[in-house]
């Protein structure tokens, strides 16, 4: 029992400690944001930084707690994103009230994703490894491609539906269009703030960590690391599996629900596999089931990209070269008992402890 | 006669899938890694087969040739600079990532070195069109040529690894690294000529891929990758007569779906027939299924 009180302290401290770092950096931006130094291209950077932070947090809980790969998890941004601006427009004069507006179309575009992610778990779940990850890969691009044909209008009469083109809608003259085909949703109410972001990983981190922490967390942590095991001991394999996939999309169809929000314009074409890719890297080079990494990695990875337009053409090249050698470096099993030999001494301590 | 034409081309395009899929299912098998970069091999081997013909003037079968060869040095540095390091990492995510690292790479190369504006590739095939049933029907010479290749390189690379020594090192390092490793098969050597083979069947598909769509851009080689990709999946990853079906059929449904329900949705449905495959037989069509022990 002793040892599960210390593991418990351990993780109570080291989860106090990731969220005092997000909230020291958010103090430290504030600050810098007000007292008028902050440069205009990264006071530009700071929703879509909280953005790629929570769709981060969000994959970890699939790739690093649940021990699957999803390749798709645009696609949950997208549905996310799509479901809380169509929300947003509809109500925009309903609704004056513009934090109730956004608190509403977040927790729309979470719920939306959830559903999505609820569905198409059920089918994949019962594939392995790498079937599973192409699986998600496919979802990603339907999702996409679907949400691509499709044009809503809205006027007096209510909703119009076509697959054809805007004009095919036969609204009224005082009709208006929602969503546009390959255009779009259009005109979206800019709402999404820093502090709403900060606010939405602060949430995000509360549910991931005390998730890890619960019984239901260790449940899916036990068939992640043997899933035979943990099936004899009788844990459902479906339903924890379901809840880590529904829970991170609910997740990732927020963060969707920010981006869209900062943007006046959202096109499903956004939402391609290289979307999905990037956040896989987050996790990866942030350290899989590592939380604190996964949002030191998205933050860095977003600015650095930025940080090097000044190489212009040569900005995605160096970014490319980072990558490999940053991966061979951090993984590759001769580089990491080269770094154990000559930098034992300074790495000794932390390698312990992440153990 | 526009459904056989249809069909047609769907082969034809399902042979260019089928033949960048057989480089993707290689690789899986012997390495179990998802070789991302593989499209953007297709890509430079485009390019190559490009500059060669419009730049130096070569022939197309010199292009060709060219090509081939540039993409097996560039597959081979690719798997000792970039992936033999991470082969034995603790994550088999960690070499994925790598690989996504290096289609950047590749993309951003080409990018700087040609620009982005897509350049009109020259077909290098020079054979006529034939007309059938008294013209109802045409197919084009790169259709055939096309359609023809895949099959060669079907049977050549089926008796290959059935036939020859080194073909057998693959499949015996594909059952079991160590026991292979035991047995005096130089195993990182097999994974490289792996990786040769494997690109060198890239670029014949890049320059198949570009002379019958002949906009060459940095990012052509993306989506048909993703494609193939889905068509190893589709028949059974590892598998390669798997990888051949899984190819062809994918081309098929994409242009029937072109055709006759939406060219919008063609993506979309080439991914849900995936899907039901999968829930189907959760290892593809020829996949194997592999009994877990405990």
């Amino acid at each position: 029992m002793e040892i599960v009180e210390r593991m418990k302290k351990k993780n109570f401290k080291s989860n106090m400690i990731t969220y005092a770092m997000v909230i020291i950096a958010f103090a430290i931006m504030q600050v810098w944001k007000t007292s008028g130094n902050l440069s205009s291209l990264l006071t530009g950077l700071l929703v879509p930084i909280c953005v790629y932070v929570v769709l981060a947090i969000s994959l970890n809980l699939v790739v690093g707690i649940s021990g699957e790969l999803s390749l798709g998890h645009a696609g949950f941004m997208c549905v996310g994103a799509f479901a809380s601006a169509f929300f947003s427009k509809c109500t925009v004069d309903v609704i004056t009230f513009v934090p109730l507006r956004f608190l509403l179309a977040v927790l729309i575009g979470a719920a939306v994703a959830a559903v999505f992610g609820l569905l198409i778990g059920i089918p994949v779940l019962r594939l392995r490894g790498d079937y599973l990850a192409i699986v998600t890969l496919a979802f990603g691009e339907i999702i996409k491609n679907v949400i691509n044909i499709f044009y809503i209008g809205l006027d007096s009469n209510g909703f119009h539906v076509s697959t054809q083109d805007q004009f095919s809608l036969n609204m009224e003259a005082d009709g208006q269009i929602i969503l546009g085909g390959p255009q779009g949703i259009t005109n979206i109410p800019k709402c999404s703030t820093f502090v709403a972001g900060v606010i939405l990983i602060l949430v995000a981190l509360f549910i991931v960590l005390n998730l890890i922490n619960s019984r239901d967390g260790r449940a899916i942590m036990a068939i992640r690391d043997n899933r035979i095991a943990a099936e004899s001991i009788g844990i459902s394999i479906t339903k924890y599996k379901l809840m880590a996939f529904t829970i991170s999309a609910a997740l990732a169809g927020a963060a969707g629900a920010l981006y869209s929000h900062n943007l006046s314009t959202l096109q499903a074409s956004k939402f391609n596999f290289n979307t999905s890719i990037l956040v896989l890297v987050f996790v990866v080079l942030g350290g899989i089931g590592n939380m604190r990494g996964s949002i030191i990695a998205a933050v860095i990875l977003t600015v650095l990209p930025e940080m090097l337009r000044f190489l212009s053409d040569y900005r995605m090249l160096i970014y490319a070269i980072v990558l490999i050698v940053m991966m061979i470096f951090n993984w590759a099993p001769k580089s990491l008992e080269l770094r154990e030999r000559y930098l034992g001494r300074f790495f000794h301590k932390s390698a312990k402890e992440g153990e | 006669m526009s459904f056989i034409s249809y069909l047609v081309n769907g082969i034809s395009l399902g042979s260019v899938y089928a033949i960048i899929a057989l480089g993707y299912t290689m690789v899986y098998g012997i390495a179990k890694m998802l070789n991302f970069a593989h499209g953007d091999v297709i890509m430079v081997g485009g390019y190559a087969a490009f500059s060669i013909m419009m730049y130096y003037g070569g022939s197309p079968l010199m292009a060709v040739l060219v090509a081939i060869v540039v993409c097996t040095v560039l597959g081979i540095a690719i798997e000792t600079i970039a992936y033999r390091p991470l082969l034995e990492a603790a994550s088999p995510l960690a070499v994925l990532i790598t690989a996504i690292g290096v289609s950047y790479f590749l993309q951003n190369v080409v990018l700087l070195i040609f620009g982005s504006t897509p350049k009109s590739f020259q077909s290098v095939v020079t054979l006529s069109n034939v007309k059938l049933f008294d013209g109802a029907l045409t197919i084009s010479g790169t259709t055939i040529v096309t359609i023809a290749s895949c099959i060669i390189i079907m049977v050549v690379l089926t008796i290959f690894i059935n036939k020859s020594k080194p073909g057998q090192a693959m499949l015996a390092v594909s059952e079991d690294k160590g026991a292979a490793q035991l047995m005096g098969i130089n195993v990182n050597g097999t994974i490289a000529l792996t990786f040769a083979i494997g690109s060198g069947l890239a670029a014949i598909a890049g320059v198949l891929l570009c002379s019958a769509y002949p906009s060459l851009t940095p990012y052509t080689g993306s989506m048909p990758g993703i494609k193939a990709f889905v068509a190893a999946v589709f028949g059974g990853i590892g598998s390669i007569p798997g990888a051949m079906v899984g190819g062809i059929l994918l081309g098929v449904i994409e242009i029937l779906a072109k055709a006759y329900i939406s060219s919008q949705l063609s993506d979309a449905i080439v991914f849900g027939v995936l899907i039901v495959v999968l829930l189907v037989k959760p290892t593809g069509l020829f996949g194997k299924k592999i009994q877990e022990k405990v």
